[in-house]
């Protein structure tokens, strides 16, 4: 099934994927949290991961960038490649692995800092930017990019956290793109937003497909509906169904990824 | 029954004059603390305003040059190595002929400080031109004087129990009625070191010494304080070992002050030889009490800061130490730094340890560095309380006010660094 979908939807030819999981298992303590995983991300294209609450689709998702690193009681086996490199091989630097593969979380976690400062951190300890004004036109593109320039370009000194919920998402977006990432993970940026803040990240998510891969973990199915062009439907732990959006909606192969796109488990 | 008549009957029910009784039970308990408050700062200020004034007296001293600067040098060295204490006694002797027997003159020596000689070397040296002819000088009355004056020194007692007998008494009325008796503010008592006699003691040796132990308390106990607690918060694996560390720390809190003190002098003084009585060896001590204090306070306000920053730096790919550095431990610092605040104003006031290391010697210089002998303010509030002098009751408790005084800016700056630097989100 996931080589069915290993095509470009314009040339009709076999993609490498970036990411890929080929018996992805992650356990918390004695608790087993993914059970035999395998999926590929293909470039340039945004990904929902559905699922009821538990069924670890957050978890895969930190597996990515090894953020289920801090958790002392989490190990991860099974392979999980990046461009072809395994992403948990010892030799992997973890802080060039986050800076390709970003992340924006569900609640929004601006620095306490200046809007500036939001945005120039990532840039300044990965020592992307060599002079000031190298700093402020990747500022101006990250803003833009996240769609938050024209409304922040004149309090760029303000601090982060005075911005309303809707604008701190898209300034932890603009972040996440400073650095330059290839991939974006979004855990279930739009949970903590009203519904209209909701639908200018959906726009953004859309627009940013065309440089980035995004992978976006959701609760609303409506949303992975509108946003994704690949839906992976977990339970329980295990990737149940995958294909691309149209098809996991309309047609679901199996009988649990019916029962839930329907609102009969969940 | 209507609405209105339930809503009524239930304002006055049990549960309501219960409510009622515990306001009453928590406003008496605020009152009565408030007035324990009162009482008690309201007796020290009573007792120790009488500290900041001094009594002077005015006494015409002749200055023979052919005593003073045989050799008409006018040289200062030469005028300071001169002695002074027979011309204030002459003086005094004119001033007062009736004083002929020897007791009668010994009190009336006893009218101005045993300092007062000093003081007028002082003024001749830096003046010399007063030598040869007659003038009038302010000097220090003795603090038997100033006690009289200011009436501790009840006058309608029997001579045999008063420190000021009648004779004395006469003096100082007919002095008044010159004019030749001025209160003054006692500038001494801030400018000075401590003395033996009460009327010449001042406290800025006390505060000078309690300023610079803090100080190496503060350079000791924060940075070991806040790095500890760093690690132990955002480095050490969270397993047993922490919480046995935790738990240690929690109990080196609750360690009695005098047994740091006895710490450093085994360990400090003993095995090290560092020097006595020093600041040094004072905050040192103070450090060894005051870090886990600042531990604590540090690594409660670590753990106050929201974990999605953390989460934030790292998805950025900052590394772990970047992270701590940039982004968690700035926001923790106003924590910390109110923390350790509070611990150095207890250092502050801290006693005990600091008579275990020799810190209760009498120093009369003001010290110049960590390693020169010094004392505590505290420390000088118990060597006062202790003199026998009736002097000295009102500079301990001058002291005392002075001491409350730096705690309560201590206090303050912890509240307003922490409402300056708090940074909400």
């Amino acid at each position: 099934m996931v080589e069915d979908l290993a095509m470009n939807e314009d040339t009709k030819q076999p993609m490498t994927p970036i990411l890929k999981v080929r018996d992805g298992q992650v356990f918390y303590a004695e608790k087993q949290a993914i059970i035999d995983v395998n999926v590929d991300i293909h470039p340039n294209a945004v990904t929902a991961f559905i699922g009821p609450s538990g069924c670890g689709k957050s978890t895969l998702l930190r597996c990515f960038n090894r953020m289920n690193d801090v958790i002392p009681i989490c190990r991860v086996s099974g392979s999980f490649e990046f461009s072809g490199q395994d992403i948990y091989d010892s030799e992997v630097d973890v802080v060039s692995l986050r800076q390709r593969i970003g992340m924006v979380f569900q609640k929004p976690n601006p620095f306490p800092k200046s809007i500036y400062d939001n945005i120039a951190y990532g840039p300044k300890i990965h020592g992307l930017a060599s002079s000031k004004s190298e700093m402020q036109e990747i500022v101006e593109t990250s803003l833009t990019r996240a769609g938050l320039w024209n409304e922040v370009k004149d309090r760029l000194d303000q601090p982060g956290t005075g911005l309303s919920g809707g604008q701190q998402q898209r300034l932890c977006i603009a972040r996440a793109i400073a650095v330059q990432p290839k991939v974006i993970l979004m855990d279930e940026p739009c949970s903590a937003l009203d519904p209209i803040a909701t639908a200018t990240i959906e726009t953004l998510i859309d627009e940013l497909r065309e440089n980035y891969t995004i992978i976006i973990v959701t609760h609303s199915m409506q949303q992975a509906a509108r946003v994704s062009q690949k839906t992976a439907f977990f339970h329980l732990g295990e990737l149940v169904e995958f294909g691309s959006t149209e098809q996991i909606f309309s047609s679901p192969v199996d009988e649990r990824t019916q029962n839930y796109i329907t609102g009969r488990i969940g | 029954m209507t609405e209105s008549a339930i809503i009524l009957k239930s304002a006055g029910s049990k549960r309501h004059r219960a409510e009622a009784r515990f306001r009453a039970y928590g406003l008496i308990a605020i009152a009565i603390s408030l007035s324990f408050l009162l009482v008690m700062i309201g007796s020290i200020t009573m007792r120790g305003t009488g500290a900041f004034k001094q009594t002077f007296v005015q006494i015409e001293v002749n200055l023979p040059a052919e005593k003073l600067d045989p050799e008409g040098t006018r040289d200062p060295e030469v005028l300071r190595k001169a002695r002074y204490g027979k011309l204030l006694k002459s003086a005094l002797r004119d001033q007062f002929p009736d004083a002929k027997k020897r007791a009668d003159k010994k009190s009336l020596y006893k009218l101005v400080s045993s300092t007062a000689e000093y003081s007028i070397r002082d003024q001749v040296a830096a003046n010399p031109s007063l030598v040869g002819g007659t003038h009038p000088f302010w000097v220090r009355a003795s603090s038997d004087v100033d006690q009289y004056i200011k009436g501790a020194i009840d006058g309608s007692l029997e001579e045999s129990q008063r420190r000021v007998n009648d004779k004395q008494i006469a003096w100082i009325e007919s002095l008044e009625a010159g004019g030749n008796i001025e209160s003054r503010f006692n500038t001494q008592f801030f400018t000075g070191g401590d003395s033996r006699e009460p009327e010449q003691a001042g406290i800025m040796g006390a505060v000078v010494g309690s300023a610079l132990t803090l100080l190496i308390c503060f350079l000791l106990a924060f940075p070991i304080g806040v790095l500890a607690a760093v690690y132990l918060e955002e480095f050490s694996a969270k397993g047993r070992i922490n919480r046995f560390i935790e738990v240690n720390i929690n109990n080196l809190a609750a360690v009695p002050s005098i047994v740091y003190g006895l710490l450093g002098l085994a360990i400090l003084l003993n095995v090290f030889n560092l020097p006595r009585s020093t600041p040094l060896v004072g905050g040192m001590v103070l450090a060894l009490m005051t870090l886990p204090t600042i531990i604590i306070a540090s690594r409660s306000s670590l753990r106050a800061v929201p974990p999605s920053i953390r989460e934030a730096a790292f998805g950025l790919g900052a590394s772990k130490v970047q992270t701590t550095f940039h982004h968690v431990v700035p926001l923790a610092m106003p924590g910390m730094l109110t923390g350790s605040i509070i611990g150095m104003a207890q250092a502050l006031g801290e006693t005990a340890p600091l008579l275990m290391i020799g810190m209760v010697a009498f120093i009369v210089d003001v010290p110049g560095g960590v390693t020169e002998a010094a004392t505590a303010l505290p420390v000088q509030i118990f060597l006062w309380a202790d003199s026998p002098e009736r002097g000295f009751m009102e500079k301990t408790s001058a002291a005392i006010l002075v001491l409350l005084g730096f705690l309560v800016i201590m206090n303050l700056a912890a509240v307003y660094l922490r409402r300056r630097l708090e940074i909400r989100w």
